[in-house]
């Protein structure tokens, strides 16, 4: 015991925004997530698919504090162990997550609902007044042009059609001004059209954030034009551009089915 | 802008103005016409009134957590309860020796179960500050505390419901026994006065009922300013999306335990005021019926609509005056229930509620939408 151990980080670790080492979890004996590791750098956009069980959702679920991992560790930003924060922390870290199906909150106008979302205090006293700061305004009125609402501002969002509902929750995630955005199917169900738009919209964001995109649809993946990270199983099967890993024969067999 | 706000509640201010009137013209009907007159309005009939704006100042406060928070709350009538105690020992207090055994300090029923001295929890209770404290900070510790549990155990819904079921019988049970020495099965009553009136005077009836109404007013505006503030938007959207308030990084735990309190301590000064003017408060109030008929008169008047609640309390107990009292009396429960059912189907948004979507239909699209809009009918959130 002479020789002082310095433990040896990799250095993708230390520079990673998230990284995921060794996780697992199970529900009722079943391994949702089976020994995963995965590293996003900052400013990165990652896509990632696989077919229905690979894990996705359940990766997302542990990234934003819903679900605990069994074993394995979470880190943001190098230092930040996710597992030991539960959502509304890890959503102060600057981590925003939207779901598959849109979430926004239907009986409130678009405004109101960027406005619940816009990055301030949390806390329910600092919460208990009127209206609304210039500044503030000037914030909603950005991320309404930047999602295509602006003209909607003062619908309800219960009457949106279900595309603008998608767009108005990632309005919602741009107004938290996270670090990470997890963005869950954001083109399930959307028309040709929309798909197109949200390609482009979520480029825009990726200039000055990273994201993590879980998709299915190859075209809209392909627009995107970003590194792939296939799940199978709970694990990662292949990483790299759309091009290489769907030349992969185990990519092939698994997700595009035999 | 916050004048402009509260200027813009057309609803609001109707309500508010017939509240100051009723405050001002009940009592004056009642003390200077004389009776017999036309326009006299009787004693008994102006607490009668009385109690049904007690009544709609609880539906108030469940609205203010069912309708705004989804919270399904069926054990306000507990919080109600608590509040009446609390009046109900002050009154006791201020009998002194003019009870039927003569003892200064000791309440009749505890002479007559043979004790000695005063239980340490009815010390204060003669002096009214602290008892009128007391009327708020009990129901509100007893919200928060349960509250604290319930809601950061994420327990929601139907479980959330029948668990403050669970908790006003409970406390049913327990204000049932003697040596709880809250007077047991018989409760408090006998009272004398209040704050030196007589409290069976006309004056002194007046003088509540109208501090009843003002008091019902002054809990609408508290309710209607926190809704409308950005709290209250959390709010909404914790009953219409609890997840999604979380990941966007608010404690939902922590606005609904501050919505919860302040509507039980809002329900423990209706108590406070429904004790003096019935002259008796017993552990029947916290029947687990009493909680589920307050939410009938939310249902009914239109939850999410704050005024709505306040008529249905009003309306549904009118009724239930007008029908006990009559041939009809032994139907009544089957009446309360099937308006549950009526009311659930056909007008799922009450009778506030769906009034204002009409008028809103007719009104010329383009304003700006309410944001309280009344939520789809789902019972058990």
């Amino acid at each position: 015991m002479t020789s002082v151990v310095t433990p040896q980080e990799p250095a993708h670790l230390t520079s990673s925004l998230l990284y995921l080492d060794d996780v697992s979890v199970s529900f009722d004996g079943f391994r949702a997530i089976n020994k995963l590791s995965l590293s996003i750098q900052p400013g990165e956009m990652r896509a990632i698919i696989g077919p229905n069980g690979a894990g996705k959702s359940t990766m997302m679920d542990i990234i934003t504090g819903k679900t605990k991992p069994d074993t394995g560790d979470v880190l943001f930003e190098g230092t930040t162990d996710l597992t030991r924060l539960d959502e509304a922390a890890i959503a102060h870290l600057g981590i925003g997550r939207k779901f598959q199906k849109p979430t926004v909150f239907e009986n409130q106008t678009v405004e109101d609902n960027i406005h619940l979302a816009l990055k301030s205090d949390r806390t329910v006293l600092k919460n208990l007044f009127w209206g609304i700061s210039a500044d503030e305004q000037a914030k909603i009125d950005k991320i309404l042009v930047t999602i295509r609402l602006a003209a909607d501002r003062d619908r309800l969002a219960g009457d949106l059609s279900h595309g603008q509902k998608q767009w108005l929750e990632i309005g919602m995630l741009l107004a938290q001004d996270p670090k990470l955005l997890l963005v869950d199917e954001p083109a399930a169900g959307m028309t040709d059209a929309e798909t197109i738009e949200t390609a482009k919209l979520l480029k825009e964001i990726a200039r000055d954030h990273s994201v993590i995109v879980v998709e299915h649809d190859m075209t809209f993946i392909r627009d995107l034009g970003v590194k792939v990270t296939v799940l199978h199983e709970g694990s990662v099967l292949a990483e790299g551009p759309l091009d290489v890993v769907s030349a992969d024969e185990r990519v092939i067999e698994v997700y595009l089915g035999r | 802008m916050l004048t402009a706000k509260l200027l813009a509640d057309r609803r609001g201010l109707i309500f508010l103005a017939i509240l100051a009137a009723a405050a001002i013209l009940v009592p004056a009907l009642n003390l200077l016409t004389p009776e017999g007159s036309a326009l006299h309005v009787p004693t008994y009939a102006m607490s009668l009134m009385g109690k049904y704006l007690t009544y709609a100042i609880l539906a108030l406060a469940l609205d203010l957590v069912w309708g705004y928070c989804g919270i399904l709350s069926l054990g306000h009538g507990a919080f109600f309860a608590l509040g009446g105690y609390a009046m109900g020992m002050y009154l006791m207090r201020q009998i002194g020796p003019r009870g039927v055994y003569g003892n200064p300090v000791l309440p009749d029923f505890m002479v007559f179960l043979n004790w000695k001295e005063l239980p340490w929890y009815w010390y204060g209770f003669d002096w009214f500050p602290f008892a009128a404290l007391m009327v708020v900070a009990v129901p509100g510790l007893i919200a928060f505390i349960f509250g604290w549990f319930a809601f950061r155990s994420r327990v929601t819904g139907v479980y959330l419901s029948i668990i403050t079921q669970a908790l006003t019988y409970a406390l049913l049970l327990a204000f049932f026994r003697n040596d709880m020495g809250f007077g047991g099965n018989n409760g408090l009553t006998d009272f004398k006065d209040i704050l030196g009136f007589n409290i069976q005077s006309d004056a002194t009836r007046a003088g509540l009922f109208a501090l009843t109404a003002l008091t019902l007013a002054a809990a609408y505006l508290i309710a209607r300013s926190v809704v409308m503030s950005k709290a209250g938007k959390v709010l909404l959207a914790v009953r219409d999306a609890e997840s999604r308030v979380r990941f966007l990084g608010y404690r939902a735990d922590n606005y609904k335990l501050f919505v919860f309190t302040l509507s039980a301590m809002m329900a423990g000064i209706a108590g406070a005021l429904y004790v003096p003017q019935i002259g008796i408060i017993n552990p029947s109030e916290f029947a687990p019926g009493n909680s589920i008929e307050v939410v009938i008169w939310t249902a009914v008047g239109g939850r999410g609509t704050l005024v709505g609640p306040a008529i249905g309390a009003i309306l549904v107990n009118f009724a239930k005056t007008t029908f006990t009292t009559g041939a009809l009396a032994p139907y009544w429960l089957f009446a309360l229930g099937g308006l549950f059912v009526l009311v659930t189907l056909f007008l799922p948004k009450g009778i506030v509620g769906t009034a204002s979507d009409y008028l809103a239909r007719r009104r010329a699209a383009g304003a700006k939408p309410e944001p309280v809009a009344a939520p789809t009918p789902d019972p058990a959130e």
